[in-house]
């Protein structure tokens, strides 16, 4: 089991500082213009922390996923813009 | 450690890179701090505004990570086209900061001061912020080090901080009372969880509180910022502007929340008002009793470069500094006499006083008149101001207020050259909000003015004057405010006429 970064990631290297497996990275730039979960090391925090801190510290709503492809922080979770504005700025969607 | 309250009245100072000729702060304002406060400060642009019409800056953007969110900022929002905080167009390893810096501090001599804000929390990043300062402090140790923080991991950085002798540092600070915090911090990143609301906010504001006092126990110079945000802290930043004052900090910055809703912020969406140009300074004046005021602050960029006011952050860009070849040493002589050279000018200022006005009818109310300038004088045409500078005239005398730009904001996608194209005619026109931003004022004074922004400054209530091209300003508002004066409009029974 491994979370994933999604294209919504801005690069802005929290996760990379909090990570406690040094699973996050910045890949080749052919290879995805944003950083990357290593599936091998990524343990979703499980025995360190309550909660992954890659989710816990991104400040960009959809940039996180599970394996299902859920959001671990979904529209408006962070920001607290309700979701009809969302839809209004064309900001929201459902799933990865 | 508590500092006396700087005079905001304001002699005059002349040229510079600022437009205006006298910004605020008297010269002599900085006597009434003790010596070893004085010296710090005198070639900071950012603390004192007699210093930043010679002195230059430059921040290098090395601090991506932040460890808040806070309701005006946006982490998705990057435009080169843009200068407000958190915006940035390439961020930097502490090795490319270090070139860039030299790069600059050998091209531009004034420079004096090199700053880490961002584009997220510095203090949130300690390994990129303290190790790009490490290497500074022994490659360039004529350059002073400042770093602005939102303080939620401040106490823990505070031993670092005074180890590297920065000198200088900015909180953030909106807010004293977590239920006022709550409205403005959604959440926070703390002992490796997210926290949300209230509780959130009582951590931070507590955090805030005790890195600024182990800050200033230990004499680090500390200014706040805060963002005035209507309806949310506006009265509440009376009593920030007190607590901050009796814990030491040295001056407090309030600064316009901007919140377009382009920017996709949550107060830029959800329709949050910026403030009025009128409400900012009601309450810079009303903090102003307890506490020293920046008035001069430009709310640069996290990588902004060169004197405040303006931006050289393009001829900086790694591909340029890649090919720069840098002689430190050399460039270190050289800066050395620019800036003993400007030192002298200052000191010699600052023994000038300024005699009062004569001949205006006591009892006289004041007006605002704004000013289209440029090194210090009448000298920009009204409709070339990249900002214009707001003073007020008085039987006192000439008081400068603020500088309110007519580009502070991205024009929008389409400027940008990419994404949707704003529809036509759905904002409104340049002329119609740089008359917005002149709320207020009675007299613009300019170089020149054109048919129709004349009949719209007139039709707006604002006297448009182009008589006193060329000359001093304060000489000129002085001048306009005497011939007001000398008509009996401005004593108290004519007070509901308009001098337009």
């Amino acid at each position: 089991m491994a979370l994933q970064i999604t294209e919504s990631c801005v690069n802005c290297w929290a996760c990379v500082d909090v990570c406690p497996n040094d699973a996050i990275y910045q890949p080749e730039r052919d290879e995805a213009p944003h950083f990357l979960i290593s599936a091998d090391k990524c343990t979703e925090c499980l025995g360190d922390h309550a909660d992954p801190q890659c989710a816990a510290i991104c400040p960009i709503e959809m940039a996180i996923v599970n394996e299902l492809g859920e959001f671990l922080n979904p529209p408006g979770s962070l920001t607290g813009i309700p979701i009809e504005k969302l839809k209004e700025f064309g900001l929201w969607r459902e799933a990865a | 450690m508590e500092l006396p309250v700087i005079s905001n009245n304001a002699p005059a100072a002349e040229g510079g890179g600022c437009s205006s000729s006298g910004c605020g702060t008297a010269p002599d304002g900085l006597a009434h701090l003790p010596d070893h406060i004085r010296a710090k400060v005198q070639d900071h642009p950012c603390y004192s505004e007699q210093a930043h019409h010679y002195f230059a800056r430059m921040h290098v953007a090395v601090a991506p990570a932040c460890n808040i969110q806070c309701n005006y900022c946006n982490r998705k929002y990057d435009c080169s086209n843009e200068s407000r905080p958190g915006v940035v167009s390439e961020l930097l390893t502490p090795d490319q900061a270090i070139k860039k810096v030299l790069a600059v501090a050998a091209e531009i001599p004034q420079m004096t001061v090199l700053g880490i804000a961002g584009p997220g929390d510095p203090l949130a990043n300690p390994g990129r912020t303290f190790d790009t300062f490490r290497q500074l402090s022994e490659k360039a140790p004529d350059i002073k080090l400042c770093v602005s923080t939102n303080g939620l991991s401040l106490p823990e950085h505070v031993d670092e901080i005074a180890k590297h002798n920065i000198d200088h540092v900015t909180i953030t600070i909106n807010c004293v009372d977590p239920e006022v915090g709550a409205k403005i911090y959604p959440w926070i990143y703390w002992q490796n969880k997210r926290i949300f609301g209230i509780e959130g906010a009582r951590i931070l504001i507590e955090q805030q509180q005790k890195g600024l006092q182990m800050l200033t126990d230990r004499g680090i110079l500390v200014k706040v910022n805060s963002v005035l945000i209507p309806g949310i802290n506006d009265q509440h930043l009376k009593e920030v502007s007190k607590v901050v004052k009796a814990k030491g900090a040295f001056l407090h910055n309030v600064m316009p929340l901007i919140a377009e809703a382009e920017h996709g912020t949550y107060y830029g969406i959800m329709g949050q008002p910026e403030p009025t140009q009128e409400m900012l300074q009601e309450l810079q004046d009303a903090c102003a009793g307890d506490m020293a005021m920046m008035r001069h602050c430009r709310q640069c960029r996290a990588d902004a470069v060169g004197l405040l006011g303006e931006d050289r952050g393009d001829e900086f860009t790694m591909d340029k500094i890649d090919v720069m070849e840098v002689d430190y040493e050399a460039a270190m002589v050289r800066r050395k006499a620019v800036h003993d050279a400007i030192i002298e000018k200052l000191e010699a200022e600052r023994g000038v006083a300024k005699p009062k006005p004569t001949d205006i009818p006591a009892g006289s109310r004041p007006v605002l008149m704004a000013v289209a300038g440029k090194n210090g004088l009448v000298a920009e045409h009204f409709g070339h101001a990249r900002e214009f500078l707001i003073y007020e005239a008085s039987p006192e005398g000439v008081r400068f207020i603020s500088h309110r730009k007519t580009e502070l904001y991205c024009g929008g996608m389409d400027a940008c050259g990419d994404g949707d194209v704003v529809e036509a005619g759905a904002s409104e026109s340049l002329l119609d909000r740089n008359i917005r931003i002149l709320e207020g004022c009675e007299v613009v004074l300019c170089a020149k003015v054109g048919y129709e922004p004349w009949a719209k400054l007139e039709a707006a209530g604002i006297a448009p004057n182009g008589e006193h091209a060329m000359e001093p300003i304060e000489e000129a508002v002085m001048a306009v405010y005497k011939e007001i004066a000398a008509t009996g409009k401005l004593l108290p029974q004519a007070d509901s006429l308009k001098v337009a």
